[in-house]
């Protein structure tokens, strides 16, 4: 059977040459990066060169990145580290309703520790407003944090924009890059930002690895306390594989970014054309335009989510989707409620990731098997059957 | 995607009994679109006996699953036995499911309660109209 893997926002594959540079730390470069003797050298060296390549990829300085252990790890440290080192200036915190969870959740737990949090609400495309922002900057706000796009619906935030807004107030802006960096150009100067989350498993290098990057001169707080590792601000042993992974990743994703970005949005299009052409009543979600490159999300009314996973699985065709019942919680993601999307059409989440191994003849393929499906479960639908009628009685 | 059980994804993948019955003897609609499922039932009664039952379900693959299992528990089955299809014995018929699917089973026994107390109902009616009838005959 064919398969056609569409789920690079949940991890994208690791590419050969990623994996290569990864393999000698694992085999007989097993040092430790502390140790002071010539394997530990070679650790070091393999850790310092991926800061460069990391830097570099983002147009920092390799002394701002801070290695962590995922994208996550990267949103709990900034958000709690920066907001614990500006206490004494203030208490409030901005984000955005549409945050990933590792943002929501640790601001969240901020409230417990006595901060108060604003969420500011996105549009019906996702879009955060910079006026709405500066809106509900106060005087104690301290920390703004706000996505750069969103992995799910694919919106691309005017990150530039809303860091010109925060500046002025003295305020510290962190964005979450996850779904952005080695997947569109991302410069921390050009956005203006005070620091940003990344994770390799976004741009074809391993997960279980990530870096928060801060502007110089940035204080936070520790996330993990114990050795000297990473300039003291994150202990543990480094995960010199992940790391050197991580590194050769972000190289070639600056390498090969336009040829990718091009090659990507051309599936992207040609899907999101061909299902609104083969399928009736199927919503393109997030922006139209200001989208990320490999994202292809529909809400296909009158139907579930996971029931078309399960039907696109057989296919061999892996997708996901925010529909309340593929959420553990049961309940249909914060995104598509964010962007008032009603919640029996949010219920018809599904979402295409594309990445660099995905061709003309994956999306043709998908093209091919989801009418049949989505007909299927339409068929068995009462909400479906019930729409039918009222057109016919309609008429 | 939840681990489910291979009767679950045999149920999933070829469901038995989709559809509308023509006429039916009764409805049972339960759920709503905003909770995440939705499953109508329909059944034909023939001598106290669901001769016919379908269903139509918006709904997960356990939604979909229990749908199916349920009607086929229930075709051939008197009223009073088709009663005691529980939530309990629809999710062992399927051996098993998932914890947070759990609550798509109740739907199942539910919406078909529902279809016989239509069912019930509409004879109620019936009878009192053909008594009626009669009166005024």
């Amino acid at each position: 059977m064919k398969e056609v893997y569409m789920d690079n926002a949940a991890t994208t594959p690791i590419l050969p040459e990623v994996l290569e540079a990864m393999l000698p730390y694992l085999k007989d470069a097993y040092g430790n990066p502390q140790s002071l003797h010539q394997w530990g050298d070679e650790a070091r060296e393999a850790i310092e060169a991926a800061r460069g390549q990391v830097a570099a990829l983002i147009g920092g300085r390799p002394e701002g990145i801070i290695f962590t252990a995922s994208g996550s790890e990267a949103n709990n440290f900034a958000i709690k580290g920066l907001a614990q080192a500006q206490q004494s200036k203030g208490k409030h915190i901005v984000i955005s309703a549409i945050e990933h969870f590792s943002v929501l959740h640790s601001a969240k737990t901020l409230t417990k520790w006595g901060f108060e949090v604003t969420e500011v609400p996105v549009d019906k495309n996702g879009l955060v407003d910079p006026e709405e922002v500066a809106k509900n900057i106060r005087g104690d706000t301290i920390l703004v944090s706000i996505m750069h796009a969103n992995g799910e619906v694919g919106t691309i935030e005017p990150i530039a924009e809303i860091a010109k807004m925060v500046k002025k107030t003295g305020a510290l802006f962190h964005t979450d890059a996850v779904a952005t960096a080695g997947t569109i150009p991302v410069d921390v100067a050009e956005l203006g930002v005070d620091a940003l989350s990344l994770a390799a498993n976004q741009f074809y290098g391993p997960k279980g690895v990530g870096a928060l990057w801060l502007k110089k001169g940035t204080r936070i707080i520790p996330f993990i306390d114990g050795g000297v590792q990473e300039g003291g601000r994150r202990a543990g042993t480094e995960n010199v594989p992940a790391i050197a992974g991580m590194g050769k990743a972000a190289e070639l994703s600056q390498r090969d970014m336009s040829s990718r970005m091009s090659h990507l949005s051309r599936l992207r299009d040609r899907l999101i054309r061909g299902l609104a052409s083969t399928i009736e009543h199927a919503i393109l979600t997030g922006h139209p335009t200001q989208r990320l490159p490999g994202n292809a999300s529909f809400c296909i009314q009158f139907i579930e989510g996971e029931a078309m996973l399960m039907l696109l699985s057989s296919k061999g065709v892996a997708a996901s989707s925010g529909s309340a019942c593929t959420s553990r919680a049961l309940k249909a993601s914060h995104v598509l409620t964010a962007m008032g999307i009603p919640a029996e059409i949010a219920q018809g989440s599904l979402l295409f990731t594309l990445g660099v191994n995905n061709s003309e003849q994956d999306v043709d393929y998908v093209l091919e098997v989801l009418p049949p499906i989505v007909d299927r479960l339409r068929q068995m639908s009462p909400l479906y059957a019930k729409f039918i009628k009222q057109q016919r009685g309609g008429r | 995607m939840p681990v489910y059980s291979e009767k679950v994804m045999d149920h999933f993948m070829n469901p038995r009994n989709v559809g509308e019955i023509e006429n039916p003897d009764g409805v049972g609609e339960v759920g709503n679109p905003v909770c995440g499922d939705m499953m109508t039932f329909y059944i034909k009664v023939d001598d106290n006996r669901l001769s016919d039952v379908k269903f139509q379900t918006f709904g997960c693959g356990a939604a979909i699953a229990v749908s199916s299992i349920v009607s086929e528990m229930a075709k051939g089955k008197t009223l009073e036995e088709a009663r005691k299809i529980t939530p309990a014995l629809v999710a062992e018929e399927l051996q098993g499911l998932p914890k947070n699917k759990y609550h798509c089973s109740n739907l199942g026994a539910q919406a078909l309660n529902k279809a016989i107390d239509d069912y019930l109902e509409k004879q109620g009616k019936k009878v009192k109209s053909k008594r009626r009838k009669k009166d005024e005959g």
